[in-house]
């Protein structure tokens, strides 16, 4: 059963329609990365599976259960919100770290907060906040970041930084992981500490859904490739349509991007 | 008449003090939360309150503290001709209800200059709006108003002189009823109450310009982001 499934997601910015009828579906495990030129809707969808933007049309399913419902959800109270969009991570293009706060605290804060939920909370809150923050160290080991665990984000560069967030993302254990445009900010050396990371949890059966322009790390890492063109998915396929475009609008995208 | 010394003035001088640093110390303690209250009024997603709320401050920050403490003072026993409460109490609702408004345009300030990309890290990690306020963005907006509001604090200080008014008015008391009799009523209202609404109108009208040139100002630089 499909890990990730979106049905006719719609979205409209004023009269400007962004989305025009989104459909795909992601397998656990799998890695979709989304192509396509600016403006045509890539950074919105993830929004959407985010729950930072609100569909006019369609659903979302994770794991064959109803997140997001257009029809019934515009008035779902901020709680049942939450735990929905808990299914999902998401690595921003700016990191967006928490500047007054160190490494291990960007990672562990979430994670502190969404603890305070649990029933046993007041009775264990010292051994849960310890677990939690071992299990905060192992995943900035696993971003390589623990030589700089006591550090603020400002000390860092924007690869470690975004390192950062990957860890702070993984910490909430998402189903599916997001990231948008995660190496757009970095300068061409950084980019590839970040992807090695990212690449790193592909190994790990991590399900992800990648927007990005880099398109050498697109075809090599991902299962799935959807090609986005002005609100709808243009083409969609396994990494080998870089290939054999079947559409013109590929081609003509890939010839831009000289591939 | 008793010798005056250095010392003796010294002393006047710290009681004086004493009075400053009790106001001071007060509105302060006061006005620093109900600033954020005013803030998060002003920002209100239900109409009428933001709008109530926006009104007040905009009053408030339109005419000068002296004639806040002047109304809350001597208001209550001009209109209703017996004072609710002590003299002292009046200037310090006067000084907290001045400085809750000025903190909270400042506060307003810091809030919006947190970049939304902080409220969605926040959002999208499954914190409630209350955590990503207190957890996330009120340190760092704490960090970019500490310079205006150390302006303001300073002039917090300078403002406790404004205190001296009241004693210095004291004819103005509810005491004066008996002797002025039928006519108290009379004088305070037309020699009183009324001067002080209307000079109240003409600083709200300049301070009002004021505020318009300024907000168009700001929108007029809002065409970029940093």
């Amino acid at each position: 059963m499909a890990v990730l499934e979106v049905k006719n997601i719609t979205k409209n910015f004023g009269r400007v329609e962004v989305l025009k009828g989104i459909d795909f579906s992601l397998e656990k495990g799998e890695a979709l990365s989304i192509i396509g030129s600016s403006g045509s809707g890539k950074t919105t969808l993830l929004r959407c599976l985010n729950f930072l933007e609100t569909p006019e049309n369609g659903e979302i399913y994770v794991d064959g259960e109803c997140v997001f419902d257009a029809k019934t959800d515009k008035k779902l109270n901020a709680k049942e919100l939450r735990n929905r969009q808990l299914n999902f991570g998401l690595v921003f293009q700016n990191f967006n770290l928490f500047p007054q706060y160190t490494v291990l605290d960007n990672v562990c804060l979430a994670p502190k907060l969404l603890a305070k939920n649990r029933p046993d909370f007041r009775a264990n809150k010292k051994a849960i906040f310890a677990e939690i923050e071992e299990n905060a160290r192992e995943i900035i080991e696993r971003v390589g970041m623990t030589s700089r665990i006591d550090m603020y984000p400002c000390q860092l560069s924007g690869g470690q930084q975004q390192r950062v967030a990957i860890a702070r993302a993984l910490a909430l254990n998402p189903k599916i992981l997001c990231f948008d445009e995660p190496t757009s900010a970095l300068d061409p050396e950084l980019t590839g500490e970040v992807l090695k990371v990212i690449r790193s949890l592909k190994d790990g059966d991590c399900t992800m859904v990648i927007v990005t322009h880099e398109m050498n790390f697109a075809k090599e890492v991902s299962d799935k490739i959807i090609f986005m063109d002005e609100g709808v998915i243009a083409e969609q396929g396994p990494p080998e349509i870089f290939d054999n475009p079947k559409t013109e609008r590929l081609k003509a995208f890939l010839t831009a991007f000289g591939q | 008449m008793g010798s005056v010394s250095f010392l003796s003035v010294t002393l006047t001088l710290l009681e004086g003090f004493l009075t400053t640093f009790l106001i001071f110390a007060v509105t302060l303690v006061a006005a620093i939360p109900l600033g954020l209250v005013v803030t998060f009024g002003s920002a209100s997603k239900i109409k009428p309150i933001s709008l109530v709320v926006r009104c007040f401050v905009w009053v408030i920050r339109g005419t000068p503290l002296l004639l806040q403490i002047l109304v809350l003072v001597y208001g209550p026993g001009l209109v209703f001709g017996q004072q609710f409460y002590e003299n002292s109490v009046g200037v310090m609702i006067a000084f907290i209800i001045n400085y809750a408004c000025y903190f909270s345009e400042i506060y307003r300030g810091g809030i919006e200059s947190i970049s939304r990309g902080q409220y969605e890290a926040g959002h999208v990690l499954g914190m409630t709006k209350g955590q990503v306020f207190f957890k996330v963005v009120l340190l760092q907006v704490v960090k970019h108003i500490i310079p205006p509001m150390g302006n303001e604090i300073i002039t917090l200080v300078k403002d406790t002189s404004l205190v001296r008014i009241v004693g210095a008015l004291m004819f103005l008391g509810t005491q004066h009823k008996e002797i002025l009799g039928k006519s108290f009523e009379y004088v305070s209202v037309n020699a009183l109450i009324w001067p002080l609404f209307y000079s109240g109108a003409f600083y709200l009208l300049f301070c009002g310009a004021l505020t318009l040139l300024f907000g168009y100002i700001e929108k007029k630089l809002d065409y970029y982001k940093n």
